[in-house]
């Protein structure tokens, strides 16, 4: 597949790891966060780690859209569809993230797949609400023009890439006369997040989480330019490389990060030079201006309370904003006690350091939402990379067995 | 004067009719769908002794039965549709045991409103499936439903086939050192139906691998090699269809991903919707545990019948007590292959 194959390519692959093996100081580790969820795919699907030096160490970030969203926000998805009897449009991975009352979108769902049931053999026909799972937010947008009796609201979750295309529809819909949809907004902005990590007491006062540079999202810099990252490179000195997604991508963005901290240098260089540049997307950016404000603060799970960390729309698209048209609001529910999302999402745990992960805690029955998204760190670690932990427990213990032994075969 | 006149039956509207709650009812309507629809075009001598079941000869074996429910969505789908798929499932399920298929009942659950036009077109792509693998449909059933309460048509196809005594291609065989073969290039079926599904809004050539298995097992049991274990890898595709095997015998398997056979067009559908082809169903692939020595003969027994021509192997099996399936990337790195998670692909059989 072109354009596709030439990233992934192995030898290529080889190469660089030789380069990084080889700009790497033996006398120092180096620790490197990706930010975004997209990253930790990437690495864990292809195998990134085990071409890299033991020395060069990657902290998964907090840049997964569906694992930010704290529980009362899906809370809040889930009333509207139960209590206002709305058609809530949402993505897949957000429909399995587990909410409040034991409740997901997904379980909801077929709860009122059964009232509908129930309702429509009494002859009575209340509104009903209804949870879908959407490809594309566009296609939220045809359900409400298809069904003018329906209230259709969009679940709009991401960072900013996802922003604009949320903006678009919400113009659309304005332009259209549509008085039957709205957007529950949960959008999030990056550099938000990465202040908070960097000034994390983990980061600034114990020392315990050691950070010598982030590999940044390329899609989110497709909109915003490599701009707002200037700021974490001079005023916290840690350098940053915006990187695309493909592995080759990612093996790049690292032994560029290398270079820097040996040379002792903290600037915002751009790997994914194919479609990122300084300011980013202006025509996007004012989209996004256009509809979006700044919300005074906004509740990420894992980080808290974030000031200025996400937005919400503006006075003059209120008909399209479900938070005012049905008057939900944000309650604060408490994550699982045992679950260690937060400290993952910070970067101050790995998955494999949480005591319900792999044991309680299964993409098939999740606890906490870094084990739902496939961009979760705990999902990319279970899924692709959980064999490693074994090889580890194993090399440890002194009983070689017979499988041992075979794995190591077999991974040569 | 005339005795008593021999009523005339208009005979079913199959351009404009649609099936209605009549059809299911046990009455006159119902015995003519079955007449001029199903008997018409699945008939054989064991349907048409006209009873509820068929009484049928049995060459001598151990008897195999396997039953699979199919709700595919849309009805229709390049390469196929649910007619020829409810056939040459059920005969894969039955034929991947060792067994020589023999005999086929089908169920059908209508929907109200379903037209009669496409219900003639499902059951002929039945009845031309059948034909083709040489595998009658002896009995069935008809059920009708509210609108609403089904959609279009739900199929369920039972097989029975004969397996000789000591033929095992039982899910526990597979050993530390077997290999892995894939009979063809992997994820077609599930990717077509997604192509087609109008919410996706994309479409691109890619047609549905689905086809009858048992010709192809013939020639590889013809082979003389040592196969351990047979299995189709329909939903979760190949990578679910692994993780079962490795369960059930007890072993970890190390895959490939340079050997794994997927169409570019496969790949890219993948790419674009997020999808890994090694998850996505097949419809008209096998995959084969086969002893060592065995693999290269085999794999050249295969790569001689027309539905294997693109077979490969794909990995190896060894001993791993924890029973992972992991593979060594294009990109150089190692991975597990996991089981599926959640739903990936809704109403894909």
């Amino acid at each position: 597949m072109r354009f596709i194959d030439e990233f992934r390519d192995g030898q290529l692959a080889r190469g660089l790891a030789a380069a990084i093996r080889q700009a790497a100081h033996a006398d120092r580790d180096y620790s490197f966060m990706e930010f975004c969820g997209g990253h930790t795919h990437a690495i864990a699907r292809y195998g990134v780690s085990d071409l890299l030096p033991p020395a060069v160490r990657l902290i998964h970030g907090p840049g997964c859209p569906v694992c930010v969203l704290p529980i009362g926000r899906i809370d809040m998805a889930i009333r509207l569809a139960l209590d206002a009897g709305v058609t809530l449009c949402s993505y897949g991975d957000p429909m399995r993230v587990p909410a409040s009352a034991g409740l997901s979108l997904i379980k909801a769902k077929a709860k009122l797949g059964r009232d509908k049931e129930t309702t429509t053999t009494a002859g009575s026909a209340p509104a009903c609400g209804e949870i879908r799972m959407i490809y594309s937010p566009a296609d939220a947008l045809a359900l409400a023009q298809r069904h003018p009796e329906r209230q259709v609201v969009f679940l709009a979750i991401g960072f900013e890439t996802t922003t604009p295309p949320t903006a678009l529809l919400i113009k659309q819909a304005q332009a259209f006369g549509l008085s039957n949809f709205s957007v529950l907004c949960c959008h999030v902005l990056t550099p938000s997040a990465m202040a908070s990590i960097l000034e994390s007491p983990e980061v600034r006062r114990w020392g315990t989480l050691p950070l010598d540079g982030f590999i940044g999202p390329a899609h989110v810099s497709t909109i915003i330019g490599t701009r707002p990252y200037e700021f974490f490179a001079e005023e916290y000195r840690k350098p940053v490389v915006i990187a695309g997604f493909e592995p080759l991508d990612v093996m790049q963005a690292i032994l560029m990060l290398i270079k820097q901290v040996n040379a002792g240098q903290a600037l915002v260089e751009n790997e994914f030079s194919r479609a990122v540049s300084r300011d980013g997307n202006r025509k996007a950016q004012q989209l996004v201006a256009d509809v979006f404000e700044l919300r005074r603060s906004f509740a990420w799970r894992g980080l808290g309370e974030l000031p200025y960390s996400a937005l919400r729309i503006r006075k003059e698209f209120a008909d399209f904003d479900a938070e005012r048209r049905f008057g939900v609001g944000y309650h604060t529910v408490a994550d699982h006690p045992a679950c260690e999302c937060g400290a993952v999402l910070r970067g101050v745990k790995r998955p494999q350091d949480c005591r319900i992960f792999a044991s309680v805690c299964t993409p098939e029955n999740p606890v906490g939402s870094c084990m739902v998204s496939s961009e979760g760190a705990c999902a990319a670690h279970y899924s692709f990379g959980r064999f490693a932990d074994v090889a580890a427990v194993r090399t440890t213990s002194t009983a070689s067995t017979a499988s041992t032994a075979d794995q190591r075969a077999v991974a040569r | 004067m005339n005795g008593v006149r021999k009523g005339y039956v208009r005979p079913l509207d199959l351009r404009h009719g649609s099936v209605d709650m009549t059809h299911g009812s046990g009455g006159r309507a119902m015995a003519q769908l079955i007449e001029e629809l199903f008997a018409r075009h699945l008939g054989n001598r064991f349907l048409g002794q006209g009873n509820d079941g068929a009484v049928m000869p049995m060459p001598p074996g151990r008897l195999v039965m396997s039953t699979d429910g199919h709700v595919v969505s849309p009805l229709f789908f390049p390469g196929g549709d649910i007619g020829c798929l409810s056939i040459n499932g059920t005969i894969n399920d039955v034929a991947v045991l060792g067994a020589t298929p023999l005999y086929l009942a089908a169920g059908f659950i209508l929907e109200e409103g379903l037209p009669l036009a496409d219900l003639a077109r499902i059951v002929e792509s039945m009845a031309r499936a059948a034909s083709a693998a040489g595998v009658p449909v002896v009995t069935g059933d008809t059920k009708v439903v509210q609108r609403g309460a089904g959609d279009g048509v739900y199929i369920t196809t039972t097989g029975v086939g004969v397996v000789a005594d000591g033929d095992d291609f039982s899910g526990d065989r597979a050993r530390p050192g077997d290999q892995v073969i894939v009979s063809g290039s992997i994820g077609e079926h599930g990717m077509a139906i997604m192509a087609q599904r109008e919410s996706l809004g994309f479409s691109a050539s890619i047609v549905s691998d689905t086809a009858a298995l048992h010709g192809l097992i013939a020639a590889m049991r013809a082979s003389g090699a040592a196969i351990r274990t047979l299995r189709d890898p329909t939903r979760g595709g190949v990578a679910t269809t692994l993780n079962e095997i490795a369960r059930q015998s007890g072993v970890g398997m190390m895959l490939q991903e340079s050997a794994l056979p997927v169409q570019t067009e496969v790949a890219a559908a993948c790419e674009f919707l997020g999808l890994d082809p090694l998850y996505v169903a097949n419809e008209g692939k096998l995959l084969a545990i086969v002893a060592p020595e065995d693999a290269a003969r085999l794999l050249a027994a295969m790569r001689a019948h027309p539905l294997a021509r693109r077979a490969a192997l794909i990995g190896s099996v060894h001993a791993d007590e924890h029973h992972f399936v992991q593979m060594t990337t294009t990109f150089g790195g190692r991975r597990i292959v996991d089981w599926l998670t959640g739903e990936q692909l809704p109403r894909i059989c």
